[in-house]
């Protein structure tokens, strides 16, 4: 198998700002994130050559109009990409191995979601696991795992509340974020339970939002816009484990499989020995506090049964020897499905130019984007750094 | 004659006193409590519950045909003798029948497995018979009826003899309920009683006694159903019978249970009767049935059978009426139906009626649902159908607020269970309470009512902590 390290370049980023938009649909979300990575890229929407969209719902859009009809792009080859959550990464993913063919030199990926037009308390969960039973809500999946991280590592809500407190600082000063409000260690323990031990401090919130990327090669990078620090791709990883974990025999709940084998083969691919120590910074798939701490562990930022002492000790924050989550995470950012894994390669691109909207990390180098779907099913990594 | 093998019940675990009923309308209570089946309950899937019981150590494959007897069958049309008999996992070349619209509707299903194993066509048939009747909220019925459920093997074989039967065909007076009606109704009941039950009861008891030469001094016990607390002491001494030989009608612990009624005494009876006894039996509704049975032997005990009994003594008081005002869906809010597939639900029924696994014939590992590739070691297509357990440890779990894109104030506990014997599911807990669900916990498995997906009743599996005796 060959390798996709520093084959690809990203030229421009946009982020529409994540939030309960009940005013924009789909169209205005990929309209405003497409135009601010074209401007940033300093590409014509003509010189664009093909495109791929990662979206969840049916109902936020199919088929790659939801990208050619809002852009008026027609002609080209536009694809849906959906994984669950890695959708809008896995929409990267598959432009990126576009322009590495040296098929394509210009290609835009993009991801949007819409998920306020649902109305409901939490994710529409239809056709999850069956359509008959298996009912469960997306916060009840990975409370399973902190009940059994409960039991095994002698882990408590103040340790899942600790996440929810640092994201909510960061949140704070990212203006694109839709919560931007820090909160207490007792606002957070003190919140509304959403399914055991789960409260609503421990939940990403539903939001609205779309971001999108500019990518080619090197070699075209070179002469444009950003030719002195465009950002290049070190590693893309994509793994599936099974997506009926609570039916199968072996699953511990202690961890996520699929994020052990997606990091493994993107260390490998960017050539990343020990990753505490050379990962810059990461934006990890916080979708619940619990979620948070068990990335630390299969991204192999800290040992097994060491993610809640990962972040008590103040490793994640900002001013930490790994920052996650500068930007405020899925948890404050919001987590307009689709959106997300483009969302993060934004901040990451953003955070290794030293122009990041909100906090900025000192002087990082690699950066990595994690996003886990399903029940933990679908992972997807990404490794980012510098030119120089 | 046909005999039979075994009996079953069951009793929903949730009880409510008469009293509560009574101070929720400011109306006078008469004394007692009744059951309550729970929400997700229903006359299908009590009698699936009652058969269960009645199965214990008796292989299904041997059953040759499944009559449900019930007043109150979830559907009006669509058989659901065929859907208690897939979640019993029996065979499908059996003859199954819905015997619905008459309190007496368990002792004509009865009369009808007799002939049936009497003629040669079936060694074994299945009755169970199951109630979840209504009565008009604030009126007495609400107070009086209960929900529960019996089950009878009438077989070829079996330890209790049935020496004869008595049939008296319908009258026009008695309790009724048309198709478009919700709640039972009744008229006059002093001429119902005493002229739609205790004319016909009385006048079906005597001819069978007649016919087979017997005295109520030369039997035991007569189980003799009644719609309310007293009027079956009169039929008892009309045919002779002393108060102490008359089976307890289930009125202060379980109320009138309709259909049910019969094969819940009639369990009762038989788990405490003696070799060499006479049990008669007297049911009533649109007329009366006799049966005259006689313990050759006693039924034997099987290890998990609760009975009649066990269920009498499993029991949880509800928090007040308007809990059952909940489960009765009598303050249902009007919500959209829950999406569904009576296509997926056909495809699936193994997984879901029948609850099969699969045991991997290459690793020996139990999986669920049955899938084509094995998960331990990927051989394709290898595997063998497997009944799986009824019990289980909990291996983790949530209190689900969320449902239905409805935020619910009492969560719904999801668990991850090992199953004892292997295999691994994930089902809702009912008839429990939240703060019970702990790592370790040990449960039972129960058929239930899952959701109204496509305005269709999607049945499956749920479980519950195992039940405590209680005082």
């Amino acid at each position: 198998m060959g390798s996709i390290k520093d084959k690809v370049a990203i030229i421009g980023v946009g982020c529409t700002k994540f939030g309960e938009l009940w005013e924009k649909d789909p169209e205005d979300l990929v309209v405003e994130a497409a135009y601010e990575a074209l401007d940033d890229a300093g590409v014509a929407p003509d010189d664009v050559q093909a495109a791929w969209i990662g979206i969840l719902y049916p109902f936020t859009g199919l088929s790659g109009n939801t990208f050619s009809d809002p852009m008026k792009l027609f002609g080209i080859p536009v694809t849906r990409v959906e994984n669950y959550c890695a959708s809008g990464m896995d929409a990267f993913r598959n432009a990126c191995y576009a322009v590495a063919s040296g098929v394509y030199d210009v290609v835009v990926a993009c991801g949007v979601e819409k998920l306020m037009d649902t109305g409901s308390a939490g994710l529409p969960m239809q056709g999850f696991s069956h359509p008959v039973f298996g009912g469960v809500s997306a916060p009840g999946l990975f409370a399973l795992a902190a009940t059994r991280c409960f039991n095994e590592y002698g882990w408590t809500k103040e340790d899942l509340a600790r996440v929810a407190v640092k994201n909510h600082k960061n949140g704070a000063l990212h203006p694109k974020a839709h919560f931007r409000r820090p909160i207490t260690m007792e606002d957070a323990l003190s919140a509304p339970m959403i399914a055991w031990p789960l409260g609503r401090f421990d939940c990403c919130a539903m939001s609205d939002g779309s971001a999108a990327l500019v990518i080619t090669r090197p070699e075209i990078a070179e002469k444009s816009k950003h030719k002195d620090d465009y950002v290049l791709v070190k590693a893309n990883a994509l793994a599936t484990a099974t997506g009926r974990p609570m039916f199968s025999n072996s699953t511990d709940f202690l961890g996520f499989p699929a994020t052990r084998y997606a990091a493994k083969a993107a260390y490998a691919e960017a050539g990343v020995k020990d990753p505490a120590k050379e990962i810059s910074l990461a934006e990890v798939h916080d979708c619940f506090s619990i979620t948070e701490i068990l990335n630390y562990q299969d991204l192999g930022f800290c040992a097994q049964g060491d993610g809640a002492a990962f972040v008590a000790e103040g490793h994640a924050d900002v001013d930490g020897d790994l920052p996650v989550n500068a930007s405020g995470g899925l948890k404050c950012f919001g987590h307009p499905i689709g959106a997300t894994g483009c969302r993060m390669l934004y901040e990451i691109t953003k955070q290794l130019q030293g122009r990041a909207d909100g906090a900025q990390v000192k002087d990082p180098r690699l950066g990595l984007a994690h996003n886990l779907g399903g029940p933990g099913s679908v992972c997807s990594v990404t490794i980012l750094g510098r030119k120089d | 004659m046909a005999r039979i093998a075994s009996s079953g019940a069951y009793v929903p675990l949730y009880r409510l006193s008469r009293q509560q009923i009574g101070d929720a309308w400011g109306i006078p209570a008469v004394p007692g409590e009744r059951a309550v089946a729970n929400a997700d309950e229903d006359s299908l899937t009590m009698a699936v519950a009652a058969g269960l019981d009645c199965l214990v150590g008796i292989d299904a494959s041997t059953i040759d045909g499944l009559f449900f007897a019930t007043t109150t069958a979830p559907y009006n049309e669509k058989q659901s003798a065929g859907v208690i008999a897939a979640a019993l996992d029996m065979r499908r070349d059996i003859n199954t029948a819905d015997f619905t619209g008459s309190l007496r509707a368990a002792t004509t299903a009865m009369r009808a497995a007799m002939d049936a194993v009497d003629s040669g066509s079936a060694k074994n048939v299945l009755v169970v018979a199951a109630d979840c009747r209504l009565g008009e909220p604030e009126s007495m019925f609400e107070q009086l009826l209960g929900d529960g459920a019996g089950a009878v093997l009438v077989s070829k074989d079996g330890p209790v003899a049935i020496q004869g039967a008595y049939s008296l065909a319908g009258e026009q007076v008695g309790a009724w309920r048309r198709a478009e009606d919700r709640y039972v109704r009744s008229f006059e009941s002093k001429v119902e009683t005493q002229y739609g039950y205790a004319t016909s009861a009385v006048a079906a008891g005597k001819a069978l006694m007649e016919k087979q030469g017997v005295t109520a001094e030369g039997i035991a016990k007569a189980v003799i159903t009644a719609s309310d607390p007293r009027s079956y002491v009169a039929v008892g001494k009309a045919l002779g019978f002393q108060p102490a030989q008359l089976q307890d009608t289930l009125f202060l612990s379980v109320g009138s249970s309709g259909a049910a009624l019969a094969l819940m005494m009639l369990a009762g009876a038989l788990e405490q009767a003696k070799a060499g006894e006479r049990i008669f039996l007297l049911n009533h509704g649109d007329g009366a049935d006799a049966l005259l049975l006689e313990m050759s032997d006693v039924i034997p005990e099987a290890a998990g059978r609760k009975g009649l009994i066990g269920h009498l003594f499993q029991k949880r008081q509800l928090p007040s009426y308007t809990a059952y005002a909940h489960f009765r869906h009598l303050t249902d809010r009007e919500q959209p139906p829950a999406a569904g597939s009576p296509v997926t639900y056909w495809r699936d029924a193994a997984q879901e009626l029948n609850f099969l696994g699969a045991r991997c014939k290459s690793c020996g590992v139990v999986q669920y649902p049955p899938p084509r590739v094995c998960a331990e070691c990927r051989t394709k297509d290898s595997f063998e159908n497997v009944k799986l357990p009824r019990k289980g440890t909990v291996y983790t779990y949530t209190l689900d607020h969320l449902s239905g894109g409805q935020y619910l104030n009492v969560p719904i506990p999801r668990l991850v269970i090992d199953l004892d014997g292997g295999g691994r599911v994930f089902l809702e807990m009912t008839d429990g309470d939240p703060n019970e669900v702990k790592i370790g916990l040990p449960v039972e498995i129960l058929f239930r009512r899952l959701h109204e997906g496509a305005n269709f009743h999607n049945y499956y599996w749920k479980c519950r902590p195992l039940p405590q005796a209680s005082s």
